[in-house]
């Protein structure tokens, strides 16, 4: 089958084997290829300035990963557990194309119909063109970060579908028209009493509400009428399995249910690393996934498709939109482990602290900033710098991509693509050639402290010195180790 | 005898020379013959980090020259010391005098605790929190992580177990970044604070007098912000305590 080619060769290696990232460019409008290597600080700094707001963020979402902690504890071979999804996904990854081959003939031997979308815009038109075909005007859709990564419901809405989120958190964004700041929980950067102002003016409640029952409530309500008027659903998937042709999507508020049991088309929408090859490879993965994502056992609903509902159509389409290129890279290979829990986002020091928006991509968090570039580098330039390389992510990880390395790994191409700030250039090249000399070290060394002890210190704390604007320096010693040891030696 | 290619990382020889100096100390209590190679200057971390792989690179076949000749090479710093053993090899593909090198070079702490196997006698009688650096944690796995469900173990607690009077402080966040990530700190600098104040909260909270780490340079980035803010608490270098403690 032609639609898998690109898979077929990225994991035989029969492709060209690298891409150089600066000529990867993706289709995202004005700007794109301009590199943006402060972005994230930007909005790192504006997000930090409200003090109060930065400590309740931190709180609720280190809340998070305590409860993962705790029921990841109850698992006695948690560790093992971790291995055993990674090397599934290996494995898997290792034979993309003949396992979504499997799948796309048992799910058709199901009564599906699959349908194969190189990229976003493919994948959109396909989507759109099966609600057109059938007249339909109103959708809803449980959630989905590959059709948020797609960006589908503006696509539809030009095209005068109206689309509804019907998780409670991604209701909650696309009313306030803003992008989800976390894959798992799309609101939680919201505070109640601003839901409950939202839901006063967009839905029309009662002023000045703040108790998540009452506002759920109203959620509910707002959605049933939802529900009950859409003529086609949409859903994400989160495993589908090559030995059935079915697939299985996770939720908490049984949205999808709801969803896909009432009207008589559903299009599931699934990126390629998706597949897994048996059902008992569940085991591994429904056990790791809500534990690392939020601390629960399992999701409140953990529903299977097995080919349509009686007098019902359904639709697979799978999307590639730059996963075979990933999976060309084997330095970023294992980043296509990912089974979208959030909790690198949870135990990210830095992503607690900035916000799911400050990183102004879908998929946000250290998994975002490793697989962002790919689609486009220039534009998240600043992404592999959004961390301290930590390496939390990586150890918190369900399947254990090795996140904290491939954000080093991406500092370096950026580097290569000519994609780092002027600064960055010139003090690496100043530093490196000094460096290299041990005279000209020791020589600047000296320099460097007799100048730090002498200059005044408003020239030293001076605005450019973003060191100096909360810390101070070191105290500069009159001699270094160096200076001390051999003079202590007689060498 | 165990011979020792000390290598002291560029900051530490020029603003914390004591550093270095309790490092010697400690090393030749033990019998071990230390020994500063002059040539050396830095492992090329802030290079690297920042992305700048091709001027990193220089720096760390200079490394490999100076030191490929000792038997082992110890640096009071978890961070240099995994960027030899574990980053290299994005500089240097091909090195085979990398493989070598990445046996031999250890942590103080981990070359103190897995090959001199020492436990330090002596007595500290300060309640200490200790600072887990993030490279020496989950990069050379001095301790299990809080991340992890293996059983515990901590390299630098049993160092510091056999210290008379000294009381290590229960932090609510034990292995949270102080936010330094090299560069970061000034890249990102209104995070790379953020991040100090609520680990240096955390430690005033468990009534910690002082922050002692393996890694001098998150040290620098938590005394820098302490010393603006004017607060009591000292940090220091796990090498400093121990040989304070032990002499």
């Amino acid at each position: 089958m032609s639609s898998t080619r690109a898979l077929r060769q990225a994991a035989s290696g029969t492709a060209e084997t690298s891409r150089p990232a600066a000529r990867e460019q993706a289709p995202t409008g004005a700007g794109a290829t301009r590199s943006r290597p402060h972005e994230h600080a930007h909005k790192a700094a504006a997000f930090v300035a409200n003090d109060a707001r930065l400590h309740w963020h931190d709180q609720a979402i280190w809340f998070l990963r305590g409860k993962r902690d705790r029921v990841s504890s109850a698992v006695p071979d948690w560790e093992q557990l971790r291995s055993a999804g990674e090397q599934i996904k290996a494995h898997t990854l290792s034979r993309l194309a003949e396992y979504l081959e499997q799948f796309e003939r048992n799910a058709i031997q199901l009564g599906a119909r699959v349908h194969w979308a190189k990229d976003a815009e493919e994948h959109n038109r396909i989507v759109h063109g099966l609600l057109a075909e059938r007249g339909v005007q109103r959708v809803v859709k449980s959630k989905s970060m590959l059709t948020e990564e797609c960006h589908l419901n503006p696509y539809l809405e030009e095209r005068g579908i109206e689309v509804v989120d019907t998780d409670l958190g991604e209701r909650i964004v696309q009313l306030r028209r803003e992008p989800p700041s976390h894959i798992v929980m799309p609101a939680v950067h919201l505070k109640k009493e601003e839901i409950g102002e939202l839901f006063h003016q967009q839905l029309g409640s009662e002023e000045g509400l703040s108790d998540p029952k009452v506002l759920t409530e109203i959620a509910r309500q707002h959605l049933r009428q939802k529900f009950l008027a859409a003529q086609a659903t949409i859903s994400g998937v989160n495993f589908a399995i090559a030995e059935t042709g079915g697939f299985v999507v996770c939720t908490n508020e049984g949205n999808a249910d709801l969803g896909t049991s009432l009207p008589p088309l559903h299009i599931a929408c699934m990126g390629v690393e998706k597949v897994v090859p048996r059902l008992k490879d569940l085991a591994v993965f429904l056990r790791l996934l809500a534990r690392s994502a939020t601390g629960q056992p399992i999701t409140s609903y953990t529903s299977h498709f097995l080919g349509p509902r009686r007098g019902a159509e359904l639709h697979v389409v799978i999307v590639d939109h730059g996963r075979s290129g990933i999976l060309r890279r084997e330095e970023y290979r294992r980043s296509l482990h990912c089974i979208r829990c959030g909790a690198c986002m949870n135990t990210c020091p830095v992503y607690r602290r900035s916000g799911g928006h400050s990183y102004g991509v879908t998929v946000p968090g250290p998994i975002g900033s490793v697989l962002a570039p790919h689609i486009n580098p220039a534009a998240h330039s600043s992404l592999p710098f959004a961390s301290t390389l930590c390496g939390s992510c990586s150890d918190v990880c369900p399947v254990k991509v090795d996140l904290h390395h491939q954000l080093l790994v991406w500092r370096g191409e950026l580097g290569r693509a000519g994609l780092l700030p002027l600064s960055k250039r010139v003090a690496s090249k100043l530093g490196g050639w000094i460096l290299a000399r041990t005279w000209a070290y020791r020589f600047f060394g000296r320099l460097g402290r007799w100048l730090l002890a002498r200059v005044p210190r408003a020239v030293i704390y001076n605005r450019w010195n973003a060191w100096g604007r909360q810390r101070e320096l070191p105290a500069p010693p009159r001699e270094s180790f160096r200076e001390i040891y051999r003079r202590r030696r007689g060498q | 005898m165990v011979e020792v290619g000390l290598f002291i990382p560029c900051y530490v020889d020029q603003f914390y020379p004591r550093v270095g100096l309790s490092t010697v100390e400690l090393l030749e209590r033990q019998g071990v013959k230390v020994d500063f190679p002059q040539e050396q200057t830095c492992c090329g971390q802030p290079m690297a980090n920042s992305g700048c792989f091709s001027e990193a690179a220089p720096l760390a076949r200079k490394f490999l020259s100076v030191f490929s000749r000792y038997q082992y090479v110890v640096c009071p710093s978890g961070s240099c010391a995994s960027m030899v053993r574990n980053h290299y090899r994005n500089l240097l593909p091909d090195s085979s005098e990398l493989d070598e090198m990445r046996g031999k070079v250890y942590e103080l702490c981990e070359f103190l605790h897995d090959v001199l196997k020492v436990q330090p006698r002596g007595r500290f009688p300060h309640r200490v929190g200790l600072h887990q650096s993030c490279h020496g944690l989950r990069e050379l796995r001095l301790g299990a992580g809080s991340e992890r469900r293996i059983s515990g173990f901590d390299k630098i607690r049993d160092l510091l177990s056999g210290l008379e009077g000294l009381e290590l402080v229960q932090l609510a966040r034990p292995d949270d970044c102080c936010g330094f990530g090299g560069t970061f700190a000034v890249y990102e600098e209104a995070i790379s604070c953020a991040m100090g104040k609520d680990r240096i909260a955390d430690h005033e909270r468990a009534g910690a007098e002082i922050i002692a780490g393996a890694d001098m340079s998150c040290l620098m980035h938590l005394s820098g912000l302490l010393q603006r803010q004017k607060k009591p608490i000292r940090v220091m270098h796990v090498a400093e305590l121990l040989e304070e403690a032990t002499a």
